[in-house]
């Protein structure tokens, strides 16, 4: 059974379920260079062990990456991994990673 | 899957009134993936696929996965096995249809996997994360029931427990021995990780018991971070022996629990054999292993260099300079979900990065870890010069510590990023 209301909404509601589908596509911007790596340990949580990045300012995990890379901030993992990536890839990482994924 | 039903009736519903050939249209413009297997590397490339917007069925027969990664520390007491147990239910809450079926063939000219209850599966894009099988052809008197036998632990469940009931029952002063493979093989650090684990087993409830490690290399991950704390830990527990020691294991006898050597025969009251191994079963059916057993990859996207529209991410792979492990996996899982939508969508996948990071524990309050960062260099995953490496050398027991308290927290991390 279909009802007028109900032929009047249907090209509506084919056009909602096409913009749910594409949503969480176009919410995701392609993760620059190693970037998608970083949340197999720093995850969601706030407060756990290993900081997540969620949030924070771009410019704080670029300066804290610069630092483990020159050694003037200690580490026990992060001076190794920071030394894989340049300036550039740098600062797009700390873009993508700063948001929510 | 409660998802894609309701999902798939709104749109039915909303197809109604409106020209048939519209709903076609929708049903058609969304790609459709298939996933094989629900471990690090399958359910975490499912959910990136999912969203990303598309079809994603995962292929995965058991209820429950069990994680090889801490599992060592189920051998030694230390953890339970349900800590390594996750289920997909988050996986299927988000829409990924989860078919609990053996993924039996490939037919890569039609793009479709057949399940072992004879069902079809139609697929835009494949993706195999088999994981490894073990060898049972490889080395002589080591078949499946030698295997009950002489546990190979290196797929965590029935394995795991197993082994730990051996270790449980065997008398102080008895001799465990663990035969480690040549490369390549899952987690290169895990042999020695697992070595020192049930040391500390043995030195806090067997302490006259001995371990000996027979190998079939000369060298091995973190060997001098493992080696330093062997002595400084169980110095009259674990001897190793290296391959031109005479270390590698040419042939089992299960009966006799003995292993024998170029150089002699080694009998044990427990005896772990980690034996040779290669992708799982499915990438063998689909034709995308070569003469090695193990799947060759383009690094930039996953895909087969031997079956188009097939990616293989994950322990089955060659991916270069990337080891065999969990981090990998879902690392490479991210990395091949992103360029399969750019594919997809009909653009040019982005040259990738890719970390790896490899925690292992030597005593429950002390770990020691491996990275590294990679990029493809004429088509192979290349370390990138002068980052990665093992933690120094000459660390203070804090620092041990610390990287103890980070393996856990990425234990947690990760497994929420892959199961939910």
């Amino acid at each position: 059974m279909v009802t007028p209301w109900q032929q009047r909404i249907a090209p509506i509601a084919v056009a909602v379920a096409l913009l749910c589908a594409a949503a969480p596509a176009m919410a995701q911007s392609a993760a620059p260079p190693g970037a998608s790596s970083c949340s197999g340990c720093h995850g969601p949580q706030p407060g756990a062990a290993v900081p997540s990045l969620e949030g924070l300012d771009p410019e704080a995990i670029v300066a804290a990456m610069e630092a483990f890379r020159s050694g003037q901030r200690e580490a026990t993992i992060m001076n190794r991994i920071a030394k894989g990536f340049s300036d550039e890839e740098t600062r797009a990482l700390a873009a993508w990673v700063s948001q929510k994924h | 899957m409660p998802g894609a039903l309701s999902r798939r009736a709104f749109v039915g519903a909303a197809a109604i009134g409106v020209a048939a050939i519209r709903s076609r249209v929708v049903a058609q413009t969304t790609p459709r993936v298939v996933v094989v297997g629900g471990g690090f590397g399958g359910a975490s490339c499912a959910r990136e696929l999912r969203r990303s917007g598309f079809e994603v069925t995962l292929v995965e027969p058991n209820p429950v996965y069990t994680a090889c990664p801490f599992s060592n520390a189920v051998l030694a007491g230390l953890r339970s096995i349900e800590a390594q147990q996750f289920g997909l239910d988050a996986l299927e809450r988000e829409g990924i249809r989860v078919v609990r079926q053996k993924a039996a063939r490939v037919a890569p000219q039609d793009r479709r996997v057949s399940l072992d209850d004879g069902s079809t599966l139609d697929y835009d894009r494949l993706v195999l994360s088999p994981g490894i099988d073990i060898r049972f052809d490889a080395l002589p008197g080591y078949d499946e029931d030698a295997a009950a036998v002489l546990p190979h632990a290196w797929k965590a469940g029935e394995q795991t427990l197993l082994l730990r009931r051996q270790l449980e029952a065997m008398d102080d002063g008895g001799t465990v021995i663990i035969s480690a493979p040549s490369n390549p093989f899952r987690c290169p650090p895990g042999p020695y990780e697992r070595a020192s684990l049930i040391a500390h087993y043995l030195k806090t409830h067997k302490p006259r018991s001995k371990l000996l490690i027979l190998d079939a290399k000369d060298t091995f991950s973190k060997q001098r971070l493992f080696t330093s704390a062997w002595q400084a830990l169980y110095p009259n527990i674990i001897e190793w022996v290296s391959l031109s020691s005479g270390g590698k294991v040419t042939e089992v006898d299960a009966k006799t629990r003995t292993l024998v050597t170029e150089f002699g025969r080694h009998t044990g009251d427990v005896v772990n054999v980690i034996a040779p191994q290669r992708a799982g079963q499915i990438a063998q059916e689909a034709g995308v292993a070569d003469r090695t057993g193990w799947c060759p990859i383009d690094p930039v996207t996953f895909e087969s260099r031997l079956q188009p529209n097939i990616h293989v991410i994950g322990d089955a792979t060659i991916a270069g300079g990337m080891p065999k492990s969990a981090f990998s996996a879902n690392a490479q899982a991210k990395v091949c979900a992103a360029a399969i939508t750019s594919l997809l969508r009909g653009q040019a996948p982005v040259e990738p990065k890719l970390i790896n990071t490899c925690y292992s524990l030597v005593a429950p309050d002390y770990g020691i870890s491996v990275a590294g960062v990679y990029r493809p260099v004429n088509g192979v995953l290349t370390d990138v010069e002068g980052a990665g490496g093992t933690s120094p050398a000459d660390a203070p027991p804090s620092f041990r510590a610390q990287e103890a308290v980070y393996a856990e927290a990425w234990f947690q991390t990760i497994t929420a990023n892959v199961f939910g």
